[in-house]
């Protein structure tokens, strides 16, 4: 548990340098660097099989990087990554909680994992269900209850053992407008708590909300700042017309390739079902 | 006089104690995409398997082509083509093998169709030998599309084609969609993302098994009823909290970079409403927010036609 450089690492909530995973001769991500301060709202954006799956894997501890660094949390991705896991929260749209399980059982589950004591999950539990007005559906199968609140539940449940940094994965996929954007104040009230929050989406208005992103192609990172930064640098209007214009860097038509971008390369392993969870 | 593509009438549907579709009534035109835009759980994959003659309808009924999809479904079957929301071709039989038999089974072959499939399917041919399980997600949507094709449907029923697909590759989607369109088959569409309904000519907003409204994307701005302004500055956190305590604001909502707020008031100048958005603003201490009149988009609507506090 060396610091692997000067005092200031210490104070980023991930630093990453040169953080490369390769599969076979596929190089998936390419050697990125970054860093992420405590308490910051971070979109990771990029197209469909740019590698940021493959690289949430690597910083959540479940795949082993080729070569680079990166600590998470204070904590080595290589050695570490069971003290990673205690200090970070997953949520994704496709995994998130037991739908054949009630929410209370989800809850109780969950914190279990987590290692929090009964007791401890009891009183966050009940407030929880408070926070979000639940109360009255603790008994129900988690199937049963909308999809919006389903995915505000998974939130909190991600929550629930109080992690350094929370890692969301398309987190609001197909929920409905309103329910969007209440997810996102959730968000921001985790943040303003000092929870570091790592995302990622396909909805560009999004990316507006983040204090800071990345846009991932082809395995690199190709833009990172502000978005009001990126937006001026790039002389766009929106982070959709930079995206449009970054995230695929060869033109798709014409081009005798996978429309992913990739001419022929192996499918990103990491995409698999199965991903992280 | 030509019947349309699609008639519905009091379409329900329940599955158990929940009702999925909640008495749907809808016409599309022949020629013409169709979207149905909502969030998951709107119905959207019940309406289409019922007018694909999949499921039945506990009461009311539609005509897809101008025929009944319970009587007739088998003469229906031939003449429409599906692309399921979840990939449903064979994952161990190559691209080059699920075409042909998609071609074999409605007694075509790919060269016949080739006019029709040929543009979207010289994009996956180079990979015509690899197991259609192995395929990346945006190729094996395009095989979706070839399959559902071969058989030259008179109508495409396309359920979320675009779902958990990145800005990029859903532009391209549409994009082929386009260019399909020139080519005659009516084309429903479903999606749960609101910036799509502008590829549409008509689209219906749908949320827990009903329509909120059917209009061409353009049009449904005209019936907002309220002025609407994008408010931006640099404390972009707290910007949608403070709007919402404007004693004229009905609600305030982010979009982006800013915040639409939509004046309770029906009978103002948009302009004086931004005037009067900056006024409050500075008054609560916050010095540097723009503030200007919009037309409202097809998610504003969506918002508005959800009820305010309908979800938050």
């Amino acid at each position: 548990m060396i610091a692997d450089g000067p005092h200031a690492n210490a104070s980023a909530a991930i630093e990453a340098r040169g953080l490369t995973r390769r599969f076979g001769d596929f190089t998936a991500v390419d050697a990125i660097s970054f860093r992420v301060e405590r308490g910051e709202v971070f979109g990771f954006l990029g197209a469909n099989g740019a590698g940021k799956t493959t690289a949430i894997r690597m910083l959540t501890g479940l795949l082993s990087p080729s070569a680079g660094r990166a600590r998470v949390a204070d904590h080595d991705v290589y050695g570490d990554t069971d003290a990673i896991r205690r200090s970070i929260g997953y949520m994704s749209q496709r995994f998130s909680l037991y739908e054949d399980l009630r929410v209370r059982e989800n809850i109780r589950l969950f914190g279990g994992i987590y290692g929090l004591p009964d007791r401890v999950i009891r009183e966050r539990g009940g407030r929880l269900l408070a926070d979000l007005g639940l109360e009255h559906a603790a008994d129900e199968l988690v199937a049963s209850i909308p999809l919006g609140w389903r995915q505000k539940l998974a939130f909190s449940v991600a929550n629930l053992h109080e992690p350094e940094i929370l890692f969301l994965d398309e987190p609001t996929g197909g929920v409905d407008p309103i329910t969007r954007r209440g997810f996102w104040e959730m968000i921001y009230r985790a943040a303003e708590g000092g929870t570091t929050v790592f995302v990622t989406t396909h909805y560009m208005d999004e990316a507006e909300y983040c204090d800071r992103i990345s846009i991932m192609a082809d395995g690199r990172i190709s833009a990172m700042g502000t978005p009001r930064e990126l937006r001026e640098e790039y002389g766009v209007a929106s982070i959709d017309e930079l995206f449009l214009r970054l995230a695929r860097p060869e033109p798709a038509f014409g081009a005798a390739g996978d429309l992913n971008g990739r001419a022929g390369g192996p499918e990103d392993p990491a995409s698999a079902p199965g991903g992280a969870s | 006089m030509i019947s349309p593509a699609v008639g519905a009438e009091g379409l329900v549907e329940r599955f158990g104690e929940e009702t999925a579709l909640d008495g749907l009534s809808f016409t599309v035109e022949a020629g013409e995409i169709f979207g149905f835009i909502g969030p998951d759980g709107a119905g959207k994959t019940t309406l289409f398997r019922i007018l694909t003659t999949l499921l039945l309808p506990d009461e009311g009924g539609a005509r897809v082509l101008g025929l009944d999809v319970v009587d007739d479904f088998w003469a229906l079957r031939a003449r429409i083509g599906y692309m399921p929301g979840r990939f449903s071709l064979y994952p161990d039989l190559s691209v080059g093998e699920n075409l042909r038999f998609f071609a074999a089974v409605f007694g075509t072959s790919l060269e016949e169709q080739k006019d029709l499939i040929g543009p979207i399917y010289r994009q996956i041919e180079p990979f015509r030998d690899r197991r259609a399980g192995a395929l990346s997600g945006g190729m094996k949507q395009k095989l979706a599309l070839s399959c559902a094709l071969v058989h030259r449907p008179e109508i495409l029923f396309l359920d979320e084609p675009t779902t958990g697909v990145d800005a990029v590759s859903r532009r391209e989607f549409w994009d082929l969609l386009d260019r399909l369109r020139e080519r005659g088959p009516t084309i429903v569409v479903s999606t749960p993302y609101m910036d799509e309904a502008s590829r549409c000519d008509r689209v219906a907003l749908i949320q827990d098994g009903r329509i909120l409204g059917v209009d061409a994307p353009g049009a449904f701005g005209a019936r907002y009823g309220h002025p609407l302004v994008a408010v931006r500055s640099s404390d972009r956190r707290h910007m949608p909290e403070l709007l919402r305590s404007w004693e004229h604001a009905l609600s305030a909502y982010p979009f982006g970079e800013t915040v639409h707020v939509t004046d309770r008031r029906t009978d103002l100048e948009p302009a004086r409403v931004a005037g009067e958005a900056r006024a409050y603003l500075e008054s609560r201490g916050v010095g540097d927010a723009e503030a200007r009149p919009i037309e409202p988009g097809i998610e504003d609507v969506f918002i508005a036609l959800m009820g305010a506090g309908a979800a938050s």
